[in-house]
Formats: structure tokens, C-alpha cells, sequence
């Protein structure tokens, strides 16, 4: 198959290589980010239930823990989005250079 | 000490309190009585079934090979995608469900909405891509990519059709009793209304039409709940802070509904649950499915990001109406309340005032009773219609998913050993819609009384051990075989299902065995059975030295270079 060189000359390039390393560990990191967020969230639930619950400010009746839960929410869509956009730009951008490299040789 | 301080640590898993929701979602309508027929509604959603039949007869005539009817022939955008992914994920229960529960408990609504949004992030920074990349026409493609197709296939595809399975009993009985309250139909009437029209869309429209379906009710479903919101936050001046007041004025619970509530379990309970929610998302095959309508990476990434971004925003939207609720249904309270009788008469409380029950038509009616309040009966006849609308639109999804499980991934591959053609592969997909309506009535009608609330987090258990670990290892790790990932996926599989059914939501609320009975702790086995499926598939592919494991390693790069870079993915270029 005239696939298999282009597979080959896509695995000789270092660029290749240099995409991967660099999309996996920026997955990994958004990943490890989101994680820490959401399970931040629960066990401050599950160990200071109380301070979640004190008001933001004397007199309000507006709890910590409600902007803090809008803004896990807030926080997921705006991660996911620019994982999104860096992907769609810069990752993207490294992807056609590899593809472009293994095409013409 | 300790013990004590879990017991009432408030361990709020999102889960846990899904469990609780559904859980309610279950048996408030169940209880109900049918309500008088609403013409209104009916009306409303008559144009909805007028205009989407339309659709599917425009996409009929576009559907004539199985890419068509799989994949929408890869033509869908981004942008579509997106509102179609979150047309399939933001289901009846999760707008009246979430509503309801942030009107019954306030904050544990939050909590709740936030655990089934946290799967998106999972998805589109590690699967969305390469998934795009692998795959054609199901997950199966991507996960059996260098494996042997056979058992790989036949894997996958009973993977999707127990999550399927479990997923549609849930719909359909939700769909009757939902019915039932909101038009004043039977419920086998509109058991049987909701498998015909899914059917004719499927059959006919195939993808194209079902995706349509999607985006038109994901579009009704977020201006409906946007002009809500707004119409709460327009009484109060746009101010949160005077809605809150308010809400913790009215509300029996006062102040405590600005705070982590009641529904305990415990730290394992919480993790596990979460665990579910943000991988089990990833081993949705419905969901899996809508990655390959799209023409390339790029959009598929920009379909994750938009479905994101409206699921988010429609949670938002949720805890505004659960508290507009709290507010706007006690000032008139005889129209949305039932009154609390004594003796045949109404009680009356220490102030002289008259003393109500819960809602009328259960828990899950605040936001209907809502609808009313804000926009009056028209209104109401569109949120009802659109709650109609929302439950047609996922079943659809999950008959179109499990259809082409049977078709795509045992008729084509596992019985004719990839030799069927477009036109065979299309015509079983045909028949198993067909099959897949019948059952889905069936089931419906058989599930009627029973409890079927643990159903929708057994799905996401069984997505979450059996789909989502062998995807994943099939993907991203080079050693995995099939023999693993076979084994892998089998004992996750058995695992959720078992654990589930020894847990306390099976074995005491269904097989009716006594309280603290059951052998199984835990709110969710995720914890347990995704982890367990991780360690089979690593350990058997380890000991795996077959010539046949041998080979699919060597294929491995191939694999890799075309999942990184998308060089020779499935284009729509098929037209």
C-alpha cells in the first residue's frame, strides 16, 4: 500500500513526534486540571460543607458555594473551549506540516 | 468521631443525588393520575411532529446508502453537531429533573448538574479527535481498528446495546408517565406515540433526520429555558441576591437551601458516582455516534466545544428556574399546589393560613408549573411540547445507535465477514429500527409500574466499565490486544451490571429485599468495575504472546499516525 510510506516517512519526522508529545501532554494537563476542579468541588462539599454555606458577604444571603458552582460550570465550558481553539489552530497548523512533509518526498 | 462526622459530612456526589432525582422523577409521576387533556399542548406539539415529519421526508429522499443513514453522509458542521450532542445528552429528566430537585433542596441541584457536565472535558481532550480519526460508523470501528474483528465486534456491539437497552426503558417510562401528566393521554397511548414517531424518523430519515430532530429540539429546549430564566430575573431586577432572598423567604427549608443538603452517602459513594458521570459519558454509543456525522478533527473538536458550552449554559439555566420556581409558584398557591386534606377538608396551619402538600403532578412538575406562571397557557403548551419533543429526539438517538450496532458491527462484519454490501447493510438496519421500535414499546409497556430510576446510571456504569476502558486502551496503548480488551471489557461489563444489582437500588427498592440487605454498599460501581476492566485488560495483554497479539502491536503505529494526524480517516468525500 502506498499508504505505508507515507505512515513510514510521517513516523521519520520528528515533527510528528513533536506533535504528539506536545497535543498528549497538553490533553493530559487540561485533564488533570478538570479533575482537580470537579473533585475539589465535591470534597470541599464533602469536608466544608460549612464554609460553602457561609454567606459571600455579611447581610447576603448568597452562599460561597454558589458562585464557586457556577464557576466549576463557567470552568468547564471555557477549558473545553480553548482546548478547542488551541487544537483548531496551532495543533492543526503542526498536523498539515507533518501531512505536507510525508506528500512530498 | 470520625464515623460520625462521614455519616453526616455531606457527601454529595452529583450522582448520588442523580440517583435520588430520577429516583423521584420515577416515582412522583408514577403516582400521579392522568391530568385533563391539554389542547394547547397538544396543538404545539402537533407542529413539532408536523414540521420534524417534514424533515424526515426531505431526508428520506437524501438517504440512500448506510453512510447516509449511519453518519448523515459526514456532512453535518461543527456547529450543528453541537446542538445536536446536546440535543441527545439534555434529556426530560435532566430539565425537570434538575429543576425539580433545585426547587425541592435548592443548592444539591447545582451539585447535580455540574457531575453531568464534567464528562465533556473528558471527552474532547481525549477522545473526540481520535475517535473522528478512527472511526466511520460506530465506536466498534474505532476500538477493533487492528484487532480481530470478530470478537472485537461482537463486544462492542452487546456494549451498546445493554447501554441502549437500559438507557430506553428509562426513556420510554419517563416518556409515558411524562405524558400522562402533561397531555392527558393513557400511557400506553403515549408509549406507543413516542416509538411510532421515533420510528418514521429513524426508518426513513435515517442520521440526517434524526440529527435535525436533535438541533430543532436542543433550539426549542434552551429558548424556552432562556425565556424563563429571564422572565425570574426580570422580577427581580437582574439581581440574584433579591431572588435568593426571596427563594429562602418562601422555601419550608429557608436558609438551608443555600447550602450542600441532605442526600448522604459517603466519600466512596461520591467518587464512584463521579467516576461514572465523567468517564461513562465517553462510552455513551449514542453519543459516540454523532462524532463520525461530521467531515473531519476540526469539527468534531468544534462539535465537543459548542455541546459544552450549551450544556453548561442550559444547567445554568436550570438553577434559575428551580429558585424562580420556589419563588413564583407560592403566590398562588391553590393553582400549582395540593392541598394538604385532614378530615376532608384543608388544613390550616398556627397563622391561619391554609397548609399545602407537595406539587400537583409531583416534584418534577416545577418546571411546567413554572412555564404557566411566567408565560400562561400557551406557554405551558410549549414547554410541554418541547419535554414531548426532548424525550423523542434521545429515543431516536439510542434506536439509531442500536441499529447500527446490529447492522454495522454483527450483520456486516461478524456474519458476512465484511462482504455486505451498502444496500444489505441498510435494508437490516431497516429491520432492526423496526424491531428496536417494537421492543422499545414493549419494554415500555412491561416497565410501567416497576422502578426503573437505577437504570440511567447503570447505562453510564456499564459505558463508563465495559465501552469506555476498552476505546480507551485500544486508542492510546500499544500493547493492548484482543484478548484483553475482550477480557477487559467483559468484566467491567459483568461487574456494573452485577454490583448494580446487588446494590441497594436493585436489590432492596426492585427485588423488594429488605432494607440493609444488600450486599453492595456504594451508590455506583464505577469505581470498582471500570478499575477492575483496566487491570484485565492490562494484565491479559501482558501475557498475551500470540503470533495474533504480535501483529496487532506491530499495527499499532499505523494506528497511531492515523489517530494523531487523521492521514486516510473516513472523509465525507463518499459524495
Amino acid at each position: 500500500m502506498a499508504n505505508d510510506d507515507i505512515v513510514a516517512r510521517i513516523e521519520a519526522n520528528p515533527k510528528y513526534h513533536e506533535l504528539v508529545r506536545k497535543r498528549t501532554s497538553y490533553s493530559i494537563f487540561m485533564s488533570i486540571l478538570m479533575i482537580i476542579a470537579y473533585y475539589g468541588y465535591i470534597l470541599l462539599i464533602a469536608f466544608n460543607k460549612e464554609w460553602l454555606g457561609t454567606p459571600l458577604a455579611p447581610g447576603m444571603v448568597m452562599t460561597i458555594g454558589i458562585p464557586l458552582g457556577v464557576g466549576v460550570i463557567v470552568f468547564t465550558i471555557a477549558i473545553t473551549n480553548v482546548y478547542v481553539r488551541k487544537a483548531n489552530s496551532d495543533f492543526d497548523e503542526m498536523t498539515a506540516e507533518v501531512i505536507k512533509e510525508a506528500n512530498q518526498k | 468521631m470520625i464515623s460520625q462526622s462521614m455519616r453526616h459530612a455531606l457527601f454529595l456526589a452529583a450522582g448520588v443525588l442523580a440517583v435520588g432525582g430520577v429516583f423521584a422523577a420515577g416515582a412522583d409521576l408514577g403516582n400521579t393520575t392522568k391530568q385533563a387533556t391539554n389542547w394547547v399542548a397538544i396543538a404545539m406539539f402537533g407542529i413539532f411532529v408536523a414540521v420534524t415529519l417534514g424533515i424526515t421526508k426531505w431526508a428520506a429522499a437524501r438517504t440512500k446508502s448506510a453512510a447516509d443513514f449511519y453518519t448523515a453522509g459526514g456532512g453535518i458542521t461543527g456547529f450543528q453537531n453541537g446542538l445536536a450532542i446536546a440535543g441527545d445528552y439534555m434529556s426530560a429528566a435532566s430539565f425537570l429533573g434538575i429543576s425539580g430537585l433545585v426547587f425541592a433542596n435548592g443548592f444539591d441541584g447545582l451539585i447535580f448538574s455540574i457531575g453531568w457536565l464534567v464528562g465533556w472535558p473528558v471527552i474532547t481532550f481525549l477522545m473526540a479527535e481520535r475517535l473522528r480519526n478512527l472511526g466511520k460508523f460506530t465506536f466498534a470501528d474505532v476500538a477493533a481498528y487492528r484487532f480481530a474483528q470478530i470478537p472485537m465486534r461482537t463486544f462492542a456491539a452487546t456494549g451498546s446495546l445493554v447501554v441502549v437497552a437500559f438507557y430506553m426503558i428509562a426513556q420510554m417510562v419517563g416518556a409515558g408517565q411524562l405524558i400522562k401528566v402533561l397531555f392527558g393521554l393513557e400511557y400506553t397511548v403515549a408509549v406507543i406515540i413516542v416509538g411510532a414517531l421515533m420510528m418514521c424518523y429513524v426508518l426513513f430519515g435515517g442520521m440526517t433526520a434524526t440529527t435535525w430532530v436533535q438541533i430543532i429540539k436542543a433550539i426549542m429546549l434552551l429558548t424556552g429555558a432562556t425565556f424563563m430564566a429571564l422572565a425570574v430575573l426580570f422580577q427581580f431586577g437582574f439581581n440574584p441576591e433579591a431572588l435568593f432572598a426571596k427563594a429562602v423567604e418562601v422555601h419550608a427549608k429557608h436558609g438551608a437551601i443555600m447550602a450542600p443538603g441532605a442526600l448522604i452517602k459517603d466519600p466512596v459513594s461520591a467518587i464512584s458516582v463521579g467516576m461514572a458521570l465523567m468517564f461513562g459519558t465517553a462510552g455513551l454509543p449514542h453519543i459516540l455516534m454523532r462524532f463520525f456525522t461530521v467531515p473531519s478533527a476540526k469539527e468534531a473538536r468544534k462539535s465537543v466545544g459548542w455541546a459544552t458550552t450549551w450544556i453548561g449554559y442550559f444547567y445554568i439555566l436550570t438553577f434559575i428556574i428551580g429558585f424562580g420556581a420556589i419563588v413564583m409558584l407560592t403566590q398562588d398557591p391553590a393553582a400549582y399546589y395540593v392541598p394538604k386534606m385532614v378530615d376532608g377538608v384543608q388544613a390550616v396551619g398556627a397563622d391561619g393560613k391554609p397548609v399545602w402538600d407537595g406539587l400537583r403532578g409531583g416534584g418534577n412538575m416545577a418546571a411546567i408549573h413554572l412555564s404557566n406562571a411566567v408565560g400562561g397557557n400557551v406557554f405551558l403548551g410549549f414547554i410541554s411540547a418541547v419535554a414531548f419533543a426532548t424525550i423523542l429526539a434521545v429515543v431516536a438517538g439510542l434506536t439509531l445507535s442500536g441499529a447500527s450496532a446490529v447492522s454495522h458491527d454483527l450483520y456486516a462484519t461478524v456474519f458476512k465477514h465484511g462482504n455486505a454490501d451498502s444496500a444489505s447493510e441498510l435494508r437490516v438496519s431497516k429491520i432492526t429500527t423496526v424491531c428496536l421500535g417494537i421492543v422499545a414499546v414493549f419494554l415500555g409497556i412491561a416497565f410501567e409500574k416497576e422502578n426503573v430510576a437505577y437504570m440511567v446510571m447503570l447505562a453510564f456504569a456499564i459505558a463508563c466499565s465495559a465501552n469506555f476502558p476498552v476505546l480507551f486502551m485500544s486508542v492510546l496503548w500499544k500493547d493492548c490486544t484482543t484478548k484483553g480488551a475482550v477480557a477487559g471489557g467483559i468484566v467491567g461489563l459483568v461487574l456494573s451490571v452485577g454490583l448494580t444489582i446487588l446494590s441497594a437500588s436493585v436489590w432492596e427498592a426492585v427485588l423488594k429485599n429488605p432494607k440493609g440487605s444488600a450486599w453492595f454498599p456504594y451508590s455506583s460501581p464505577a469505581l470498582f468495575s471500570m478499575t477492575a476492566a483496566f487491570v484485565v485488560i492490562y494484565l491479559v495483554s501482558k501475557m498475551d504472546n500470540s503470533a495474533q497479539a504480535k501483529l496487532e502491536r506491530s499495527l499499532y503505529p499505523a494506528q497511531k499516525v492515523r489517530s494523531e494526524t487523521g492521514l486516510g480517516a473516513a472523509t465525507a468525500s463518499g459524495h
